[in-house]
């Protein structure tokens, strides 16, 4: 019981940081139509921004800084690049971000070089929140989860009870409407593309210092948070919601089990394979993902 | 005109080539330099190029001024083979690398078939650092030199020095999935049985290499099964995000490992680590009568950012004992290096080690650590030299001398 309650614990708020994750990556493709390539490597930004800020002015400023600066970076890359891309087709800005990646990857290593940070759990969220039996539930895990609640709410919140989130929605399929109406919609773009970046750079801030702020971070959850996007439903919040759940849980419930499958392997050990297996299942037979709108 | 100054910027190299390779002694560096793995590969080219310098102020090997070409492999066999063809291409004709046993063991038989083909421009392959002992037992050559102990001599060594301990009931194994992490467990299986029969394998599991964000399922199945240490040969972020994980969920067990020692993994691995963390190694800059001390010290001023640490004391060891069967041979010809330098032994910093004639592995002491919080922040006085500025610093538990982590070999090179 300890056992199934810890494992069912520990899969929530892994999927729950999945979730942040790809959230922003979800967002964007179904605002802009845009398949954000770069959106890990924002993830990234936004953990070495946190280091560097915890350590000037303290974690919890950096909580709130670190992803305002990482979206000021996603406005300044809608704004100057991704805006005059735009009219060369869908290849041409995939191709952008991917490029995008490797830039900010290599600007990191410049700038804070090929090792991991020294950036770590602030003092007052350290130490366990409860304890179920014998083990110990860490506070930090609880915050996590805490955060990425609040952002799912918040973002639902945004997109459907304020003007700005009407005039978000309206502009996706009527540009011309909105426009004509008043409406600034290569601004409203840029505003929905740095959004993204700073909901990736407020998983980073969180993600950084439960996990490792190294150079390699990003290339480690890229394709994760695309299974879930496409298992979602492309552009889908709710589905992208549930699927992180149930990635995070499948995986963890995965590791936890040692049943014997075939050639003497144990489930354990292809529990890191499931989500892709899931994702190459769902596409043969639903391809729109769970709750996606749209066909392929 | 553009095309005129293309071909003057291919021509130019190629005449300076030549007249080069008669002045200097080239040593290719195969190890990567990009990607994932490439800040480990960044300390091994700054240890070498600092060791390169220090070689040529003093006037070279016989007069020769030693080169290091950096080859980019992106921890990839194949890629590995092409970033060789390309230095030898180069008048190359030692190389060497040391991170992860594939490449390693591509790299072997690549310049063993290389020689076999091109008598007379034979190409030596020193090991700094993959530690596979397949390389030195059933896939052994004559042209790899070994300079780091084996996954099997550690592992000797490490269940040695855990035998000893009466607390130690029940070990959980828990390693990477590919060949490296199964020798470790296999060889962990094995020394445990035979020195210690009454400890209990709780549990033992292979994970993913370099893939996993979140080993908090791996730690609820440590606890589960009971286990109050863990033997792990991982390495990177798979070392700390484990050591991480288990202080969360307040799992209480002693960590024996191989790689916990360097390389970011301190640093990452933070307080969580101070006296629970156990390594093996040939070196760490807190040991007694440390003949290293002064390159540990020169090193850390011109190491790269965020890795200030000398790690690899075996690179040093592994110049000294170049230079050593050049002067021997009294030439840099590899065939004549090679004859000289399998066998001999050599008085290094932390006592005499020995390239064993029958496989090429070195035998050298090797050390029983533990990780600790460092002298300034409160920890044994021992604990002088921190690690990477973490507050953690490393202090000897054991010295275990050459001979008794030393393996029986299955090895039958030909030698030319």
């Amino acid at each position: 019981m300890e056992f199934f309650l810890v494992q069912l614990l520990n899969g929530i708020s892994y999927g729950l940081l999945l979730f942040m994750l790809s959230s922003g990556l979800t967002l964007v493709f179904s605002l802009m139509g845009v398949l954000n390539f770069a959106h890990a490597s924002f993830y990234m930004l936004g953990a070495y921004f946190a280091f560097q800020l915890s350590t000037w002015i303290g974690f919890w400023p950096a909580l709130a800084l670190a992803p305002l600066g990482v979206g000021a970076i996603g406005m300044l890359v809608e704004r100057f690049g991704l805006r005059k891309v735009h009219r060369y087709g869908h290849v041409a800005e995939l191709l952008f971000t991917f490029g995008l990646a490797y830039l900010i990857d290599e600007a990191v290593h410049l700038v804070w070089g090929r090792s991991a940070v020294d950036y770590r759990v602030p003092p007052d969220l350290d130490g366990p929140l409860f304890s179920i039996f014998t083990s110990q539930y860490p506070t930090y895990r609880g915050f996590m989860m805490l955060v990425s609640v609040a952002m799912l709410v918040s973002i639902w919140l945004a997109l459907t009870r304020t003007r700005i989130g009407l005039v978000i929605q309206a502009a996706l399929s009527h540009p011309q409407t909105v426009e004509a109406l008043g409406h600034n919609v290569p601004r409203v773009f840029m505003l929905v593309f740095g959004g993204g970046a700073a909901l990736a750079g407020l998983a980073g801030v969180i993600g950084g210092n439960a996990f490792v702020t190294e150079p390699g971070m990003a290339a480690s959850v890229g394709p994760i948070i695309f299974v879930i996007v496409v298992v979602g439903g492309m552009g889908s919040l709710a589905g992208a919601f549930i699927a992180s759940l149930l990635i995070g849980c499948l995986q963890t419930f995965a590791v936890a089990l040692d049943w014997p499958l075939f050639f003497g392997l144990k489930l354990s050990q292809v529990a890191p394979v499931l989500p892709y297996l899931l994702m190459v299942l769902l596409l043969i037979f639903r391809p729109k993902g769970l709750m996606g709108t749209r066909e392929g | 005109m553009r095309k005129l100054m293309m071909a003057a910027a291919f021509a130019l190299p190629m005449f300076g080539a030549p007249a080069m390779a008669q002045e200097t002694l080239k040593i290719g560096y195969i190890d990567p330099l990009s990607g994932g793995g490439a800040s480990v590969g960044e300390v091994g080219l700054k240890t070498f190029q600092f060791l390169a310098d220090e070689l040529n102020a003093k006037g070279g090997i016989q007069g020769k001024k030693v080169e290091i070409v950096p080859l980019d492999n992106k921890t990839n066999p194949q890629e590995s083979l092409i970033q060789a063809q390309k230095a030898i291409d180069a008048g190359v004709r030692y190389l060497t690398q040391g991170n992860g046993s594939s490449v390693a063991g591509a790299l072997s038989d690549f310049v063993t078939k290389y020689n076999e083909r091109n008598p007379g421009k034979e190409v030596i392959f020193l090991n700094y650092a993959a530690v596979d002992p397949d390389i030195t037992n059933s896939k052994c050559t004559y042209w790899h030199f070994r300079l780091d102990a084996n996954a099997d001599m550690k592992m000797e060594a490490l269940t040695t020095y855990l035998a000893k301990d009466p607390k130690i009931k029940s070990v959980y194994l828990l390693n990477q999935n590919y060949s490296f992490g199964q020798a470790v467990a296999k060889a962990a299986k094995e020394y445990l049985a035979r020195k210690r029969p009454d400890i209990k394998i709780v549990g033992e599991d292979l994970h993913p290499l370099a893939q996993l964000k979140d080993f908090a399922p791996y730690v609820s199945k440590i606890k589960a099964a009971g286990a109050d240490t863990v033997i792990t040969g991982n390495w990177g972020n798979d070392m700390s995000l484990l050591v991480k994980a288990g202080r969360d969920a307040g799992l209480n067990v002693d960590w024996y490992t191989y790689y916990a020692g360097g390389l970011g993994t301190p640093t990452a691995m933070g307080e969580a680590a101070a006296g629970h963390v156990k390594i093996i190694a040939e070196y760490h800059s807190n040991v007694a009568n440390n003949k290293a001390a002064k390159w540990d010290a020169d090193y850390r001023k011109q190491a790269p950012k965020g890795n200030p640490d000398f790690y690899y004391l075996r690179g040093k060891v592994m110049w000294d004992m170049l230079a050593a069967a050049i002067n021997k041979a009294k030439s840099a010809e590899p065939k004549a290096v090679a004859y000289a330098l399998e066998g001999m032994k050599y008085d290094a910093e932390l006592g005499e080690v020995e390239m064993r004639k029958t496989d090429h592995q070195l035998i050298q002491p090797l050390y029983v650590l533990t990780i600790v919080k460092s002298a300034a922040k409160g920890g044994p006085k021992e604990a002088k030299i921190d690690m990477e500025g973490s507050g953690l610093a490393p202090v000897t538990n054991a010295r275990l001398e050459g001979y008794t982590s030393a393996q029986p070999t299955s090895c039958n090179m030909t030698r030319p």
